[in-house]
């Protein structure tokens, strides 16, 4: 069997993000289906509102509507839309001027095809059903209505009153953000999971320093070369140290409390990270003598947790000079 | 402040790594490359110094598991930036200069095959205004090409050139992913990828590390007949608001090859190696660089032919460096990019003496 | 022109706490920049480079947060460096900051860490289930829980050291303005008492997870001529040792040591215990301080906790440590290795004000990351180094 092994690997969370003065008026205006920029201290209105003056470095005071409508200034198309972008089928992001502002923002606009866009169309807002203060308040943009009828230059931007909106202004968005990915084993690893898959725990030797290393590392960490010497150690060892986990948090797999201990094996010179069950936990001993238990066989696959447990087997432990070097 | 130059360079570009994401799997054959050219071993690095990203990997701290290429005990004096190894270089540089090493080893590494880079990367966005829309960095790259093919700047013959350019340079080179003689007309013929760039005008997404060797004054000379001397490095950035930049400028790489003006800047470069990451994007830096049609650009066919994230930066030094060493060029240019459409960027002059 | 002169010429630090949902991640930053800056009686014109540092990422969902927060940090047309060494950072970050000061390539850098954890999870960014690994640790404290044990056994340590710590620990902090965690009645008995979260680690021996940034500015002898009251720079080191390795000591790690070794020959130092008035030190659970204690040459193997025991590490001792309140009272991961860095330049700078350690000259800054093997210190001064 060649190759190395793959698994996928989501890292996902819904970020709670707080917002700040600034971009607090920037999407409390979104709720209210409204889009605010910030008059920049050479005059300019900047949309979306920057936090810092450019120049000043000072956060912005004052505060203007702008759009709904504006031009576009530039766009392109997205032929292969990737997950959680504003629109599932092809769109196409683009910068647009909004009435009243001096800078574009980025959004999307809604269009069938590429041959529907052109710099320097106008567009409008269009927003979901129940804005929460938050960029995707704007569903997308879409082509303004032809029969609407705007002057060019027509629109004004309204100075907006410095005291805050009376409803209670938007102070965080969530932001869920989700990636997946391919996770590969190094092939030392792919050859210890293997290994695992058939119940044989294969370590591997320094041809350099002749020490022993389960799992593998990717080279050898003293001397930096691979790890070649592949040798199989037995299922039993000790336990070096460890410690009791009382604490649950997000993501735990394993239901707390339970013994987190660094198992020796008979042969390795590193000890690497396991549960222990069948002893309570304050019988668990440094230098305890622990074996492994093994699922059933027919639910092994390439893992570490095809051993479930270590378990103590009774023997005397091992003397603490013998290990004190492991810890 | 002392003359460094860099004595060694290696690389591996491969268009999908099998292996796991740390990449240590191709730093070992690397290091080792690099000793063996050197004459080195281990402790003969005072400083290592790497580039690379959690984000790429979808691991935090990845690049932790990498310091297992280097072979770290005895304990070694060793730091890591999260951005393009150009920057790690950048710091092994600065050590080198004040006398605090006399060597430097620094590296990079990407594996961008693990995930989907061009969504990865809207990361790197405003997380509040932009980053929710999951701008891709290709749609961001193509809404500056448009600007600029709108505005006269440049046409798609130009960007086509580009590419072919590249892609018969890279022929040459044996890391290159993409490679080969094409033509512009054919290119032009290529359907529209995210309009107005087709999929040529993007760099591939491959993966890849590299390696340069940075070395003081005797101690290069000790090392290699002709080292390349570091004759001048600058960076600067921009801010990344989309709206308040002129994309179809360079700022920073124009700030930072002004700063270079103290040592003679870019001019009488013969080569120049730079990351443009999208066709239109080396004709921006040519133009911010005041690159003459006499300067071999991207000899190596750049990262049009191969772009291993977090390394490519590094490689651009090494491709020039060794056109240094090797004496085919006597004043060659270095550049790397960090962020969406060219927002940092970094400049390193190499030269060879007689 | 070998290295020059470098020294601290402002501190700033924002009011660490759970959850900052008052500001951005931005105006997180800014709020310890903005303090720092005017502490240094300087602008943003004045700032030649800036250099961030902060943890993973993922903790708050952005990909190499310098790049949208150039501008807020007054970044634009300027270099600008993101340095990412695990915990250590905020350390390590300082001292790439100070190394561009004494190569002599800038005039004035303000390095800045962040970490605004609560917009995700703390332990949950630890602890993200990585195909192919055993998922049995619990974040940090499961990490290092095991070898505190290791510690107490070799050095044959009493168990009550850790809560003595930790009740000085957040006493420190009550004197401290900026700190996350203000509990007046923790003494060792209530720390003894706390539950046990990673046995031996109990609930109170452990540090927070705050949102919290942290920046200096450092100049050079021009820049620093300037201020009243410089922290000058009299030393730095950083040493790396691999992760897992036969041969490692997870109690006592040969980096930390090695790095200790070479900061106290770089900065002159023969007798650290006699010669520095003042450590801030990374302690984010309760019984590094010991362990530390002997990995930084404070005393002999076996017995810095001799030294806690004693009470000497309380302000007012022999070798005050952290006399801020420390990493177990304000803990914005990647900020706090600074702010260990910039507590002891406020000690020799006679701005640590209710918390200030009487007539402090010399102190030192340490920080640690990822398992025990990234290590980043600094000696800073109120006399210029000796020649």
């Amino acid at each position: 069997m060649t190759g190395t092994l793959h698994a996928p690997l989501r890292v996902e969370f819904d970020y709670t993000r707080s917002l700040g003065p600034v971009l607090s008026r920037f999407m409390t205006g979104l709720r209210d289906r409204t889009i605010v920029g910030a008059r920049a201290s050479d005059g300019r209105v900047i949309v979306p509102p920057v936090e810092y003056d450019p120049l000043t470095h000072q956060p912005p005071t004052e505060f203007v509507e702008v759009g709904p409508g504006g031009t576009v200034s530039t766009w392109s198309w997205v032929s292969e839309p990737v997950p959680d972008q504003p629109l599932e089928k092809p769109f196409a992001f683009a910068l647009v001027l909004l009435d009243g502002a001096d800078t574009p923002m980025l959004h999307a606009v809604e269009v069938a095809e590429p041959s529907a866009m052109h710099t320097g169309m106008r567009v409008t807002a269009r927003w979901v059903e129940e804005p929460a203060g938050h960029i995707r308040d704007i569903a997308c943009f879409v082509p303004e209505d032809d029969a609407s009828v705007v002057e060019s230059g027509g629109f004004e931007a309204r100075k907006l009153a410095p005291q805050p909106p009376e409803k209670d202004p938007v102070s965080g968005i969530v932001t869920p953000v989700r990636l997946d990915y391919t996770y590969a084993a190094s092939p030392e690893e792919s050859r210890f999971l293997r290994g695992l898959e058939e119940g044989r725990l294969l370590a591997q030797r320094c041809p350099k320093c002749h020490k022993v290393y389960i799992p593998p590392r990717g080279a050898c960490p003293v001397d930096g070369v691979p790890t070649t010497d592949e040798i199989e150690l037995p299922d039993k060892g000790i336990v070096t140290t460890f410690c009791i986990v009382n604490v649950p948090f997000l993501g735990q797999r394993i239901t707390p409390p339970y013994v987190s201990a660094y198992v020796l094996l008979d042969g390795a010179d590193i000890a690497f990270l396991h549960l222990i069950l069948g002893a309570d936990a304050d019988e668990v001993r440094m230098g305890m003598r622990v074996e492994a238990v093994w699922r059933p066989r027919e639910e092994w696959s390439t893992t570490i947790e095809n051993i479930d447990h270590f378990r103590p087997t009774g023997e005397p432990d091992a003397d603490y000079e013998t290990f004190k070097a492991h810890l | 402040m002392r003359d460094v130059a860099v004595v060694g360079f290696a690389q591996r570009q491969m268009r999908e790594m099998e292996g796991s994401p740390t990449c240590v799997e191709l730093l070992v054959p690397i290091f080792a490359e690099l000793f063996e050219s050197t004459g080195w071993t281990k402790s003969d690095v005072d400083f290592w110094c790497s580039g690379s990203s959690d984000y790429l990997a979808g691991r935090s701290f990845s690049f932790v598991s990498a310091v297992d290429a280097i072979g770290a005990l005895p304990p070694v004096v060793e730091s890591h930036v999260e951005m393009d190894a150009a920057w790690a270089m950048y710091e092994a540089w600065v050590k080198i200069s004040m006398g605090e090493a006399d060597t430097a080893l620094v590296y990079g590494f990407g594996k961008s095959s693990a995930g989907q880079l061009r969504r990865t990367l809207a990361l790197q966005l405003d997380p509040y205004v932009l980053g929710p829309l999951w701008p891709d960095t290709v749609s961001i790259a193509a809404l500056q090409a448009r600007l600029g093919l709108e505005q006269g700047q440049w046409d798609e013959k130009e960007m086509a050139s580009v590419v072919a350019r590249s892609r018969a340079s890279g022929a040459d080179n044996p890391y290159a992913v993409v490679a080969g003689e094409t033509s512009v007309d054919e290119l032009l013929a290529e359907q529209m990828y995210a309009d107005p760039l087709r999929k040529h005008d993007c760099a591939p997404v491959s993966d890849g590390a590299a390696a340069v060797v940075l070395a003081a004054e005797d101690r290069a000379t000790e090392t290699v007949a002709r080292p390349a001397w570091i004759t001048g490095i600058e960076h600067r950035a921009d801010g990344q608001s989309l709206g308040l930049r002129d994309l179809t400028r360079s700022p920073s790489t124009a700030g930072a090859a002004a700063a270079l003006g103290g040592s003679g800047g870019v001019n009488g470069v013969d080569t120049a190696e730079l990351y443009a990451p999208f066709s239109h994007q080396e004709l921006i830096l040519r133009r911010e660089l005041g690159l003459s049609d006499s300067v071999s650009v991207n000899p190596s066919g750049g990262v049009l032919c191969g772009n291993p994230m977090f390394a490519a930066g590094l490689v651009r030094v090494g491709e020039a460096a060794n056109r240094v060493m090797a004496g085919t060029s006597d004043r060659a240019l270095a550049h790397a990019t960090s962020g969406p459409a060219l927002q940092q960027n970094l400049l390193c002059l190499l030269e060879g003496r007689s | 022109m070998g290295k020059q002169l470098a020294a601290v010429i402002g501190v700033g630090q924002t009011h660490h706490r759970a959850k900052r949902e008052d500001v951005s991640i931005a105006g997180l930053c800014r709020e310890a920049v903005d303090r720092a800056l005017e502490d240094a009686g300087v602008g943003f014109d004045d700032i030649d480079a800036v250099v961030l540092g902060k943890a993973p990422d993922l903790f708050e969902g952005v990909m190499m947060p310098e790049l949208f927060l150039a501008e807020a940090l007054g970044a634009v047309g300027k270099p600008l460096l993101r340095v990412h060494t695990a915990g250590s950072v905020g350390g390590s970050t300082a001292i790439v900051a100070s190394s561009l000061v004494q190569a002599g390539v800038h005039g004035r850098v303000l390095a800045v860490a962040f970490e605004k954890q609560s917009e995700s999870n703390a332990m949950w960014a630890l602890s993200v289930p990585v195909p192919f690994i055993m998922p049995v640790h619990a974040g940090a404290g499961g990490y290092f829980a095991p070898h505190v044990r290791s510690y107490i056994r070799r050095a044959e340590a009493p168990e009550h050291i850790g809560a003595m710590v930790a009740a000085k620990d957040r006493r420190n902090a009550c004197k401290n303005p900026y700190a996350h965690l203000h509990q007046p009645d923790t003494t060792m008995e209530s720390v003894m008492a706390s539950q046990m979260l990673w046995d031996p680690i109990r609930y109170d021996e452990t540090c927070p997870s705050s949102d919290g940034a942290c920046a200096v500015v450092i100049g050079d002898e021009s820049a620093a001529a300037s201020v009243t009251n410089p922290a000058w720079i009299h030393a730095t080191a950083m040493r790396t040792e691999p992760t897992t390795a036969a041969e490692r000591d997870q109690v006592n790690p040969q980096a930390g040591r090695e790095a200790a070794a070479a900061l106290w020959k770089q900065a002159g130092i023969t007798d650290p215990l006699a010669e520095i008035d003042a450590a801030e030190i990374y302690v984010p659970f309760s019984w590094f301080e010991p362990m530390w204690i002997e990995n930084l040459g404070f005393s002999v193997e076996g017995e810095g906790w001799k030294l806690t025991e004693s009470g000497e590490t309380e302000i007012g001792g022999t070798l005050p440590i952290n006399p801020s309140g420390g990493v177990l009272s304000s803990n914005p991961i990647g900020a706090s290795g600074m702010l260990r860095f910039a507590e002891a330049a406020l000690q020799v700078m006679g701005e640590a004000g209710e918390h200030q350690v009487d007539g402090a000259r010399k102190a030192l800054g340490h920080a640690y990351g990822g398992g025990s093997q990234f290590f980043a210190m600094w000696v800073v001064g109120s006399e210029r180094p000796a020649a």
